[in-house]
C-alpha cells in the first residue's frame, strides 16, 4: 500500500494509505481527528471543510496521497492550549456566544469556512456577503441567522488576532 | 469508490505517457471526477494527478489575448487582476461556479474536459471564440465541445490552457439551479472586432451558439435589438427543473440581460 506523510495541525505525520482514499477518511479514521464530519456523498455540504495548504477545501473530494507534503489544519488544530487551559479560536468563541449551532453536525465545516472567508474577505463583513461566502456549507437545523451573527462577530474578533 | 492507482507525474511529457495506458484518468481539481467515483458511476485503473505540473497553472497576457492555464483553480481566475481588468466578464463567470470551497480546488481546464451541459466555462470558451490548447494541437472552441459530457479531446489528450481573444465588451448572465447552482440557463455575450457571439449553457446537451440573436445584435448591439426573438424548443433540456418551453424563454430573457450587463 502507498504511504503518505504531510503535516496535520502542525505535526508531521504519515500512513499507508490506498489510492481511493479520502482526505477526510485518511483524518478521521487514520488520524481518529473525527472532527472533521461527513455530511453528503456529492461534495455539497461542506461538513467536511478544512485548510488545505491555507485554503478552505471539502476534503471529502480530495484524495489523501494528492496532500503528500501538504499542510492540513482541521477544526482540531484552531484552539490553542492544552485541554486544561484550552483557548478556542475567536471564530469557535463567537459560534458559542451567538448560538451559532443546533445539532452541530455542521459546525466545524461552518467555522473551517468562516476562517478561510476571513482570510479572503476581510473581517468587516455584512451579511450579504457571509451568506454568498458560505454557499458551501450546507445547516439543516439553525436557518442560518445565528450562524451569520457568529461568523459577523468572529471575523470582527479575528482583527485582533 | 472502487480503489486505482494513484499517479502524479513531474512533467507533462510524463504524464502524457501515464495517460496512454489503458484505462487511465486525468485528474485535475477533482471536484467533478472524485463525487462521480465515490457514485461508482465510472471506474479506473489509474489516476494521473496534474496537481504538480505547476507550468499548467497561471493567467498571462499575450497580444490581444489572456492565457490561462488548465490547472488555474475557478478562485484565481476571479480574483486575478488582470482578468477583472481586461476580461471582468469572466472573471465574475468564475466567481460565480459552485461555492468558495469548489472554486478554491476547481480549475478551467477539469470543467471545460468535462463538459457538463450546465457547467459555466463553456459558455465563456465558445462566446469569447477561445483556443483550447492541449498537449498535441489546438482546437476552436466551436469544434470543441460536441455533447453531454463529451468533447473533441482524445482518451490520452492533455489541455494545457485556454486562449481567450479580449473583446470590445462581453457579460455572462446566469440563472442558477439554486440547489446545485450550475446554470439552469447561463448566456455569454460579447462584442469584439470579428463581430458578435452569443453563447448558451444550460439549455440544451451542449453548450451552443444563439444565430438568431447574433444576427440581431450585429446590426444594433442593443437591448431593443433582440425583441421578438424567441427560441425552438425543440432539442432542449427539460427536467424536473425546468421545463424546455421555460428554458427557451429564460435563454432569451438571459441574453438580454447579458447584453445591458455588457453595455454598462
Ligand atoms: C458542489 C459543487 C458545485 C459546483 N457548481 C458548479 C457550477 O455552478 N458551475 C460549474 O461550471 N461547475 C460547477 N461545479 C463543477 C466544478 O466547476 C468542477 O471544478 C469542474 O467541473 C471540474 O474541474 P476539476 O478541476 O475539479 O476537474 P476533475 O474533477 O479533476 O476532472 C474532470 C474531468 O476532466 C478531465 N480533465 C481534468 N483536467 C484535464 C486536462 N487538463 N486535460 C484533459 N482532461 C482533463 C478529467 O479526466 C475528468 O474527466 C461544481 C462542483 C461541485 C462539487
Ligand atoms: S461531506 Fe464533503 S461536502 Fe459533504
Ligand atoms: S446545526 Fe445541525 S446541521 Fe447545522
Amino acid at each position: 500500500m502507498p504511504t503518505v506523510a504531510m503535516t496535520v495541525n502542525g505535526k508531521s505525520v504519515a500512513g499507508n494509505v490506498e489510492g481511493r482514499t479520502l482526505l477526510v477518511q485518511f483524518l478521521r479514521e487514520h488520524l481518529q481527528l473525527t472532527g472533521t464530519h461527513v455530511g453528503c456523498d456529492t461534495s455539497q455540504c461542506g461538513c467536511c471543510t478544512i485548510h488545505l495548504n491555507g485554503k478552505g477545501v471539502k476534503s471529502c473530494a480530495v484524495l489523501a496521497l494528492a496532500c503528500e507534503g501538504a499542510d492540513v489544519v482541521t477544526i482540531e488544530g484552531l484552539a490553542t492550549g492544552g485541554t486544561a487551559d484550552v483557548k478556542l479560536h475567536p471564530m469557535q468563541e463567537a459560534f458559542r456566544e451567538h448560538h451559532g449551532l443546533q445539532c452541530g453536525f455542521c459546525t466545524p465545516g461552518m467555522i473551517m469556512s468562516a476562517v478561510d472567508m476571513v482570510k479572503r474577505k476581510g473581517h468587516d463583513l455584512d451579511e450579504k456577503a457571509i451568506r454568498k461566502q458560505l454557499e458551501g456549507n450546507i445547516c439543516r437545523c439553525t436557518g442560518y441567522h445565528n450562524i451569520v451573527l457568529a461568523v459577523q462577530a468572529g471575523a470582527a474578533a479575528m482583527k485582533g488576532n | 469508490m472502487y480503489d486505482f492507482a494513484y499517479l502524479k507525474p513531474a512533467s507533462l511529457s510524463d504524464a502524457a505517457n501515464q495517460l496512454a495506458s489503458p484505462d487511465s484518468k486525468l485528474l485535475a481539481g477533482g471536484m467533478s471526477l472524485i463525487p462521480s467515483l465515490k457514485l461508482r458511476l465510472n471506474r479506473y485503473a489509474t489516476l494521473v494527478d496534474l496537481g504538480a505540473l505547476a507550468d499548467l497553472k497561471g493567467i498571462r497576457r499575450e497580444g490581444d489575448a489572456l492565457v490561462i492555464g488548465a490547472m488555474t483553480p475557478h478562485a484565481e481566475v476571479a480574483a486575478s487582476d488582470e482578468v477583472l481588468t481586461v476580461l471582468p466578464a469572466l472573471a465574475s463567470l468564475a466567481e460565480g461556479i459552485g461555492d468558495p470551497l469548489v472554486r478554491n480546488r476547481g480549475t478551467l481546464g477539469g470543467s471545460i474536459a468535462n463538459a457538463d451541459p450546465a457547467a459555466d466555462y463553456p459558455a465563456a470558451v465558445v462566446g469569447l471564440g477561445a483556443s483550447v490548447i492541449t498537449n498535441r494541437r489546438t482546437i476552436t472552441a466551436d469544434d470543441f465541445f460536441k455533447g453531454v459530457f463529451e468533447t473533441a479531446l482524445q482518451p490520452d489528450e492533455i489541455i494545457t490552457a485556454v486562449r481567450f481573444p479580449i473583446p470590445k465588451r462581453a457579460a455572462y448572465a446566469k440563472y442558477r439551479q439554486p440547489a446545485s447552482r450550475f446554470a439552469l440557463v447561463g448566456v455569454f455575450a460579447v462584442q469584439s472586432a470579428n463581430g458578435v457571439r452569443v453563447a448558451v449553457t444550460g439549455a440544451a446537451p451542449s453548450v451552443f451558439r444563439l444565430a438568431a440573436a447574433e444576427a440581431a445584435l450585429i446590426k444594433r448591439f442593443a437591448v431593443a435589438a433582440l425583441d421578438g426573438i424567441t427560441l425552438d424548443t425543440e432539442g432542449l433540456n427539460s427536467d424536473i427543473h425546468a421545463s424546455a418551453e421555460y428554458r427557451a424563454h429564460a435563454v432569451v430573457e438571459m441574453t438580454k440581460r447579458a447584453v445591458a450587463a455588457a453595455l454598462k
